[in-house]
Order: C-alpha cells, then structure tokens, then sequence
C-alpha cells in the first residue's frame, strides 16, 4: 500500500499547516507573491493567458472552463473597466477546500487574483465569499490589509505602474450565488438570480462589464503555475484534465477530510488508501462525486478516474470534489431525497422548470421512497429529470437530477422495488 | 428547402442560419424567435412581450441548436451564422409541454372563473400544445386576493411567475411596487412588506393587468354596481364615456384595432337603459379652458412654472407619492372626469330639477385609476360622491356581451343634451399630446385673437417618450414637454425639480400612448395596437365639425347660466381641485 | 380612502445608526446586501421601518430591498431569538444522522424549525452545507461552528447558552 504523502500532491495547499495564514511575512518567505512580482515586471499580460492556457488549468468550480481561455476573452473583450471575481461561495454540500484554503493560505488566492487582474487588464477584484464562512471572510479581509500594506494590492504593485485593488463581498444564504451570474447579481446588491447566457461574464458580466469569475481552488493555482511554468503543471494529472484536484471525503469514511491529489486519480485510491476505507466493518455502497449535484457511483466504479473526462464518461461530473461515502447500511434514495430536499429549498425560483422542476423531484422521490408511487410516477420522475438537465436556464436546475438520473442508472432496483406493488419497500 | 433572402444593409454582420429546415440570413445578434418568424414560424411564448426586454425565464421557447446539449429559450438566443435551429423536434415539445403542466400544476388554473377565460396566454399555449391532461398533481397553497385597491385585484393563485409585470412596474412606470419576494417555489411577485397594494405606492395604472398573460391581476369589476342602479326605478341613471372608449370599445367586441364607434356606443348604453348618454369630451373641453386660463395666469402673474396637466389620475398619485415637493406645479383643475361628475350632481340636477342623492353617475373609461381618482376625498364637490361608478372599456365590453348585443350592428345614435356636445379638441384628450395640442389650439386664439393657421401640432403627436414644442404667442414663447408612460414623466420630473427645465407647460399621461393605451383598455393593448388606437383619435379629431374647445356652443352656454367665467368662484368651488402628500413605499 | 400607511418616524437614534452603516457604503456600488447584513447585526432582523428607511437612504425602492431581504437565508424581516440555532441538513450531515441532532434540539427546546422558544433564546432553523463536513453531523449557533454532534453534545451546547443568560440575569 502507498503512503498518502506518495499520493498526495500539494499545490493548493502547498502552504496549508505550514505557514502562519495571519502572516504575509511567513507567504512571502515561503516564497509567495514572487509570482506576482514577475508578472507585473518581467511579464506581458498576454504572456501571463498563454502560460495559464499552456498549463492546461482548468475552472476548479465544477464547469472545468480553461481559465487561460476565459482570461484571454475577457482581455479582447471591449469594456472598461474590467473585473475580476473570486468565487468563494462554497455552498456545494460535502466541500470545504475553499474554506480550507482561505483559512490556511489566503495570499495565495489574493496572488492569484492579482495576477488574473494583470493578465485581463483588471483594476478592481471581488471577493465574494458565502455569508457562513465568518472565519473566512475576516481572515481575507485581514489578508488584503497585509497585501495593500506590502505593496501587492492598491497602487504601482511591486514598483510597476500596475494597481489593482480587492474588496470582500459577503453572501447572505444562497446556494445559488455559487453561479456565476447569480453570484454577479448579488455583488450589485440584487436578489441572487441567475442571468441568461449569452451574453456570458467575459463579455457582459459586473455591470454590464467583462468579467472573469474564478474559483478560490483555481486562483489558488496560479502563482505555481507562474513560478514553474506551463510544462511543469501538465506533467502532474492526465493530458486533458492537468494538475491536482482537492477533494473532501465525508460520510462513512474511516479518515475524513480534504486531500489534494493529480488529477485521474481513481476513487478507490481516495476512499480505500488516503481514507482509510469504510469505518465499523461495513461495505462501500456508493459515494456521491462532486456535491449534491453529483452523481451517485456504485461500487464496481471504484476504479474510475477522478477527472472532468472519466466521470462524465459514467454520467458523473466532477463537481467540486466532494466525496461523500455512503456505507451498505443506509439507503441510497434516502440520500437522493436530502439532496432533492436541498435543490428545493436553493433553487432561485427565476425559471419554472427549476423552480417547480426541484420541488416535484423532491415530491416524486419522497413518494416513491415512501412506497406510495406507481410506475407512472417512475417514468414522469425520469422525464422530468432529462429535460430538467437541458432546459433549466442555469446549472442550478441542469444539476439538480443528477443523483436521480445516475442513482437511475446504477441503483435502478432501489426504486424499482418502491414503485407500484412489486415487493414490499426495503426499511419502510 | 426554400430559401428568404433579407435585403442586407451593407455594414451590418449577417448570419445565415436554418430553422426547421429553412434558410434565412439575418442581422447577426438577432434572437432565434425573431429569426424565426420570418421564416413563418412562431415560436411559442409565454414570459416575452413585444414590449418588454426578453427574460428567457418561462422555458417555453425553448429550442434545440445542433451541438449543443443544452436547450436554450429562443426569445434571448442570438443566432450565428451557420447555425442550425429546431424548434419542433420530439424533445423540445415535451420540454414545452413540461414547462406548461408545471404552471398548471400549481396554484388556481380554473378557467371558466377566470378574468381572462378565453384571453389567457396559458391557456391558449395548453391548448396549442395539446395539452389534454397533466402529469402533475395539482398543488394549491391557498392565498388570499388582494382587494383592497379600487382598481386593481391581485389573485396571486394564478401568479405563473412570468414577471412581466415587474418589468411593467419597475422600468416602463417607475411605480416600484411589484417586484419579486421570497426565493424559489415561495416567490410570489407582491408589493413590499407583506402589504396590499392600497397600502403601497401603487398608482393604479392596471399596466401590469394588460402585461400580465393570465387572470392574476385584474380590474376590479364594477359591473354588478351598475347593473343594480340600472334596475332601481328611483335611481337617475346617467353616463358618460371617455375620449379613448370610442376607439377601442369595438376591439374589445371583436371588431378590429382602432374602429370608430361613437354613434354604436352610445346606441349600446341607450340599450342597457342609461337615462342619459354623455360625452366627457364635453367637460374635456371645458377642462381645456379652465386650464388654458390657469397657465395664462400664471403666465401674467409669476406662478409656479411649468405647470403640468392634471387629468390622469395615476399620474397624479404617482407625483403625490413621488415628488410631493412638485404639488404645486400641478394644474388646480379636476379630470374631465370630475369635472363632469361635478356638474352632473349640480348644474344638471338644479336645471332638471333632479334630487342629486338620486343620480347614479357612471363613467366609462379606458382607465383603471379613474376608479381610485372617483372615491378620492376632494371629488365630493356636489356633496355626494360626485361620480358613483366607473367602469373600464373591458367592463361595459362584458356588460354588452352579458346582455346579448350585437355592437358590430348596432346604429348610431347621439349624445344627449346638454353634456353631448364636443369638440376634436375633447376627444384628442385620448391620446398623448392631444391635452397639451388641445390646450394650444385655445390659448393661442385667446392670447393672439388669431385664427390658428393649421390646428394640427405635429411636434406633440407620435409615440416618443418626451416630446418638446416651442410655440409663439404673438412674441411670447412658450415653451412645452408632452410625456407619457411614467418612467418618462419621472425624467421629465427630475429635470423640473432641477429648476433649469425651461418648460412653461408640461402635459403627462400616465400610460404609455396616454388614454388609448389605458389599464382599462381590451387585451392585448400593445405599441402595435396603441398606435392604431392613436390614428383613430386623430381621425375622430379630424371628422368633427367643431375642433377648438373655446368654439363649443355648450361650453359657452355653461358659462353664462352657471359658471360665469373661467377660474371663476364656481368654477374653483367645482372644477378644481388640490393635491395631497403621499409616503413613498 | 386608499392612502397608504404614513411609515412612522424612527426614533433620531435608530436613524442615526442607519446614516452610520449606509454612509459607510455609499462609494461602494451595489452595497445593499452588505448594509442589509449590517443593519440586522445591530436590529436583530430587517422591520418594515428599517427597510423603508434604508431604501429612502439608498434612493432604491422598498420593493427592491424587501426583494432582496426575503431572498437570502441569513436575512431575516421577521424577528428572532436571541440565538440562532442552524443545523446542517446537506449531504454529510444527513448521512451522519442530522436529523437526530434536530430532533433532539427540538425534544431540548420544545420548538420546531423556524420557531423562536417562548423566553425569546433560541430560534431555530436549518441549513445547508456549513463547510464542516469531516465533522459532520453539524450546526452554527449565530457565528460559531460545532461539530461531530451528538444528542449530549447538543444538550451540553445549548444549556451553556442559556446559562450565559441566567448568569447575566442574575
């Protein structure tokens, strides 16, 4: 068996444990912010995109857009000013690496932000972090003292005539600011609905203006990335999905928490040798990838690899990385009903196949769990989920049926023997 | 395959793309519904509005774009050049169908109850769509409506969530009442606070009743009032009908956009056994004396400048709500309306020896806040409630339909004595600019003693948010503004309370076109049937004998057996008015 | 008839407070949702008075802000206890038995979600995912983060917020 410091590759959390995340004196000794100074002296903006585009990084969100591409748009895109955002809206169930992040290494992403400004032609950032994470946010806004007093935020940045400047957001309690253009709409201080793309946030985004919004775990790359170049970053995960992944195990796992990884690591690795396999004796049953928006995966997928490409290969997506383990003694539609219960309750409630869409999920799983659903309910169940995840205006609602639609797939007996009066329901 | 050629504009980026098969190149940005009807297809609709930016949020437009997984609503896509669109495939019909059942399976759908049976956009997409039954069970929270406004009912059961009227209230009126509350399945579209909407700034314009595409905001229906005086033998039954009635009234009972039907209408009321027929244009030129001689006077005398007309009664709650400290610009003059209602309970009573507690005074007009303006405190000037009930076009459309008759055949008849006679002047009162084109046919005559070279004021005419004129009144010029629809009166208003606007006189109607575009006017009231609407008024305008108030026979005669003269005591005790603060909420 | 409720003045105090929080913000575009988060930490939860208030200060429609404040979970036009119980209903928190954790604060409590206890100490809701997850079960009393709760634990927890109280009573 390997040591999990074989699996393990630490980029994101390069500084996590390490370093003292109130100091800027401990990031910059650990070498922190020497990428910044680079790429505002030694740098032109376009060669700061083509080596992001180069590393092959994609969005760490869950879409996995290529950031040097969504950089590079947003630098041709008419407009003035343009901004930059930090999605630290971490909402996704069963994910904490942002949180993580933030509270162990918040230079890194403030870094990453100034260097994405930079590359973009950005003079003003956004913070938005969800109004739970209270730590977070004041140790961010701490950090962005420290970095303005150091000369890396506000005006000429390291001695160049580069100024950029962050301000922190808070949210106030809704998952669906973790979507970009919600997440756009609360910053202007509306209600948090998502927009229609096109235009997309590049183009029209903050205020009419081009925008890049970027996840906390991919900023959090970007200063490695300019410091060991593109080649470096491709050599670490698989050809088209580069780098490492932060994924949080939780469930019935015997070792919970958040291990970074490369990319193409199999599930098997994550739950059985870095976490330690299934806790009191039971048998691994299936684990949600990727959030509640996530697909459930059965036992004989085990060895699939954790990358956009693999997982979407079995219906799955990569998501945020959450891994949430659930063990033979628990009832798989019972986890689907919470998750259903949840896109309910966040559903932005702008467009009616989303807003009415999750709350008929929610009551069709809750019938059909309960035992009271025919096989009618079944189909409609089915239907609806399909056209749910090509019609809803926003990822939201495109998600939302994914724990139904694989849980369809693979645990198609668990409603089976629910539906009409085939067999008595199993734990009723 | 057949192929539609546009004829391009030389500069402008094309995109060819196919629909369903077809070929059709356009300006590229255009969106795929708009791409699509001119290939013959209509795509259907439910939350887009030809007069309101697209949302894309009902899901019913959705159409599959080959390469692409997922559907996209066609009212905000944008087309590309080589793009491939289908707007009938097997999936996007059941995503249609799907996003249907879902409206109708929540909340009340019940439709042979409904204000709009047969003019309700859901219904007529279930049953385009085939829709025959529904997958979903029926999920109903009861909520109650909202009555307390006089003019509008909020049912928030048949709510679809479409946000139309959002769009109507915020942007296009300014209002700022209606706005989304709540967040996924408990949004509900309301007024702040939990509140109705008498307790909110609400102007009562009923646009949001004429944008909203089901029966979940209507006006509040008068008709059973009317309905019960007309059977009260003791009861004096008297009406009278608004400029904008006469050329919509026939839209409303089918006949087609913008018909004149003057001599049908009053033949219609005659037939429901009104006593007496009158015409509010008579009191809208009477209203263009009053006020053609306040300007003046404040013209002669430094008052407030510019002053602004008065006679839309949600224009002027919305002023009282938001720019109370402009109360003073306000023209002192009653609505034709009230004027007429003042009248009626006095000068008409006295000369027909009627007891005022006995008349039942009804006006109909294409207006919802008419109902709130007639309850107000200040339009008691008789005593009683000067007008007991007004009805909206939509209303007396019912009424004559509920009694069987044939409006398309009916005859003309005339107006009665002594309220009946008008002029063009009055019935121009109906669309936007017609007040103020009204107004400067009589103060240049009275001011220059001269016979006007052309009666026609074509700088003040026409759909465009704010018009400007400047007229010369034998040296002096003045200088006016004509808004209508209330984002454009709110601009207007801020350039006032700036103080630098130059204007001396402004006319605001609160309803995009003015009357003929009214909350009480048939549905659908579009641009595109606003602009008939608006042909038809000039055209009434244009077919009459007299067309300068100040040359109407009766209003001469008004004066000298009862008011005497212009701003005169009588006419201040009846005909004007004042105008009260409001809290903004 | 027809007028709508005159809103009642706010006592000089109160308004003077809001002047602090907007005119904190007003260089800050789109600010509304930091001031909202503000103003409920002085008030507690966002009245109709406070909302008009903030609105007229803003020169936004209380439609708007009223739109805004139901929208968000963590804002509140309602009042509420004095501590805010949110426990984790999400993924992981469900699987490691959530919903024993808020039977027993509602066993503890005698209230429901979305209910306040009768002294006024506790309000009682639920929430999504807190971002703890390896200790899951878990919930947030106002700001702070517990977690691997147990039905003691959460006894434990709740009493040394009422003993807080009583301590200061007497």
């Amino acid at each position: 068996m390997t040591s999990s410091a074989q699996i393990e590759k630490r980029i994101v959390l390069r500084n996590y444990g390490k370093i003292d995340p109130n100091s800027i004196d401990d990031y910059v000794k650990a070498g922190g912010y020497s990428a910044l100074k680079r790429a505002v002296t030694q740098m032109q903006p376009a060669e700061i995109i083509k080596t992001v585009k180069d590393s092959g990084l994609r969005g760490r969100g869950g879409a996995g857009f290529p950031t040097g591409l969504k950089w590079e748009f947003a630098a041709k895109a008419q407009g003035s000013p343009k901004y930059i955002i930090c999605n630290a809206d971490e909402g996704e169930p069963g994910t904490y690496k942002d949180r993580l992040i933030l509270e162990g290494d918040p230079h890194s992403v403030i870094e990453g932000m100034a260097i994405a400004a930079r590359a973009i032609g950005a003079s003003k950032g956004f913070f938005y972090i969800r109004g739970e994470y209270v730590k977070p946010i004041e140790m961010v806004k701490k950090a962005i003292e420290q970095a303005r007093a150091a000369g890396f935020l506000g005006k000429r940045i390291a001695g160049s005539d580069f100024e950029f400047d962050i301000e922190v957001r808070s949210g106030a309690g809704a998952y669906v600011c973790g979507e970009e253009t919600a997440l756009m709409e609360s910053i202007e201080g509306k209600r948090g609905e998502s927009r229609v793309k096109p235009p997309y946030p590049t183009d029209e985004g903050l205020w009419g203006k081009p925008t890049v919004i970027n996840n906390v775990e991919t900023l959090a790359n970007i200063a490695p990335i300019i410091e060991n170049g593109a080649e470096w970053f491709r050599a670490i995960g698989t050809p088209k999905c580069t780098g490492t992944k932060v994924f949080t195990l939780s469930g019935d796992v015997v070792n919970k928490g958040a291990f970074e990884v490369p990319m193409g690591t199999t599930l098997r690795t994550l739950v059985f040798e870095l976490g330690g396999g299934i806790p009191n004796g039971k048998e691994f049953l299936m684990a949600q990838v990727g959030g509640s928006a996530g697909g459930c995966l059965p036992a004989s997928l085990l060895d699939v690899r954790l990358d956009l490409e693999s997982l979407r290969e079995v219906d799955g997506s990569l998501g945020s990385g959450a891994l949430l383990i659930v063990d033979d003694s628990r009832s798989v539609l019972d986890v689907v009903r919470s998750c259903m219960k949840f896109f309910e309750h966040e559903s932005c409630g702008k467009c009616t196949l989303c807003r009415e869409g999750t709350a008929r999920l929610a009551r069709l799983v809750d019938k059909i769990a309960e035992g009271q659903a025919n096989t009618e309910d079944l189909k409609l169940l089915e239907r609806l989920s399909r056209i749910m995840e090509r019609t809803c205006l926003c990822g939201l609602g495109q998600a939302a049926p994914k724990p139904i639609l694989t849980t369809l797939k693979y645990f198609k007996d668990e409603y089976l023997i629910r539906v009409s009066d085939q067999a008595t329901p199993k734990g009723a | 395959m057949s192929a539609v050629q546009l004829k391009p504009e030389p500069e402008v980026a094309l995109a060819t793309v196919t629909i369903d098969g077809q070929k059709v190149t356009v300006e590229e940005g255009t969106t795929i519904l708009e791409a699509a009807k001119r290939v013959g297809i209509t795509i259907p609709t439910l939350c887009y509005h030809p007069d309101l930016p697209p949302q894309g949020i009902c899901r019913v437009c959705v159409v599959e774009i080959e390469g692409s997984f997922l559907l996209q609503a066609a009212c905000t896509y944008p087309v590309r050049d080589g793009m491939v669109v289908k707007t009938n495939s097997p999936l996007v019909r059941e995503a249609r169908r799907m996003a249907v059942e879902l409206m109708l399976a929540r909340g009340d759908h019940n439709c042979p109850t409904c204000s709009r049976n047969q003019k309700c956009e859901l219904q007529k997409l279930a049953e385009s769509l085939g829709i025959r039954e529904n997958r979903f069970e029926v999920v109903r929270v009861p909520q109650p409506k909202d009555t307390s406004s006089p003019s509008i009912v909020r049912d928030p059961e048949k709510c679809i969530l479409c946000r139309r009227c959002v769009a109507v209230c915020q942007e296009v009126q300014t209002a700022g009442v209606l706005f989304p509350t709540g967040r996924g399945v408990h949004t509900e579209i309301a007024p702040p606070l939990g509140r109705d909407l008498a307790e909110v700034a609400c102007v009562n314009c009923g646009q949001c009743i004429l944008a909203c595409p089901v029966g979940a905001i209507y006006e509040k229906d008068d008709t059973d009032k009317v309905w019960e005086a007309l059977a009260d033998p003791t009861k004096h039954v008297i009406v009278q009908t608004a400029p904008a009635v006469r050329v919509s009234l026939g839209e409303e009972l089918g006949m087609p956009t913008g018909s004149i039907t003057t001599g049908k209408l009053v033949s219609a009321l005659r037939r429901m056994g009104f006593d007496k027929v009158f015409d509010t244009d008579f009191t809208a030129d009477l209203t263009i004396i009053e006020e053609g001689h306040e300007l003046l006077h404040r013209l002669k005398t430094g008052g407030t400048l510019p002053m602004v007309t008065s006679c839309s009664p949600g224009w002027i709650k919305f002023i009282e709500h938001n720019f109370p400290e402009l109360l003073d610009h306000l023209s002192t003059c009653k609505s034709p309306q009230q004027m007429f209602g003042a009248l009626a309970k006095t000068y008409y009573a006295k000369k027909t020896g009627i007891d005022p507690k006995d008349i039942f005074s009804v006006s109909i007009m294409p207006c919802t806040a008419k109902k709130f303006e007639c309850t107000r405190e200040e339009m008691r000037a008789s005593e009683y409630q000067d007008v007991d009930v007004v009805l909206t076009t939509r209303e007396l459309g019912r009424m004559i339909r509920e009694m069987g008759l044939d409006f398309p055949s009916l005859p003309d008849s005339e107006y009665d004595d002594p309220f009946g006679i008008s002029t063009g002047a009055g019935v121009i009162f109906g669309a936007t600019g017609g007040v103020m084109e009204a107004a400067l046919r009589t103060v240049y005559e009275v001011v220059t003693g001269k016979e006007l070279p052309s009666l026609d004021f074509h700088p003040v005419r026409g759909l465009e948010g704010i018009k400007e004129a400047e007229v010369d009144l034998d040296g002096t010029k003045v200088k006016v503004a004509v808004a209508h629809g209330l984002s454009n009166a709110r601009a207007l208003m801020e350039r006032v309370k700036k103080g630098d606007s130059g204007y001396h006189f402004i006319e605001v109607m609160c309803c995009p076109g003015g009357c003929i575009g009214g909350g009480g006017q048939p549905i659908p009231t579009t641009l595109e049937t606003r602009r008939k609407r608006v042909e038809s008024i000039y055209q009434a305008d244009k077919e009459l004998p007299l067309r300068k108030s100040h040359d109407n026979p009766a209003i001469k005669k008004l004066y000298e057996d009862f008011l005497k003269e212009p701003l005169g005591e009588m006419s201040h005790e009846l005909l004007h008015t004042h105008y009260v603060r409001r809290p903004l909420v | 008839m027809g007028c709508c409720k005159e809103a009642p003045a706010l006592s000089a105090e109160v308004d003077r407070q809001l002047d602090e929080v907007v005119g904190k913000h007003k260089d800050q575009p789109g600010a509304l949702l930091e001031i909202l988060h503000e103003v409920q930490r002085i008030f507690g939860y966002l009245s109709d008075d406070v909302l008009i208030a903030v609105s007229k200060k803003l020169g936004i429609r209380t439609s708007e802000a009223y739109g805004v404040a139901t929208f968000y979970s963590l804002l509140s036009t309602k009042p509420k206890g004095k501590n805010i119980i949110r426990v984790c209903v999400s993924g992981p928190c469900h699987v490691m038995g959530s919903d024993t954790i808020l039977q027993s604060i509602e066993d503890e409590l005698q209230i429901g979600v979305g209910e306040t206890t009768s002294d006024g100490l506790f309000t009682l809701e639920t929430t999504s995912c807190l971002g703890v997850c390896s200790d899951a079960p878990a919930m947030m009393i106002n700001d702070k983060v517990y977690g691997n709760l147990t039905k003691e634990k959460v006894r434990m927890i709740l009493r040394s917020y009422a003993e807080v109280k009583e301590a200061s009573v007497s």
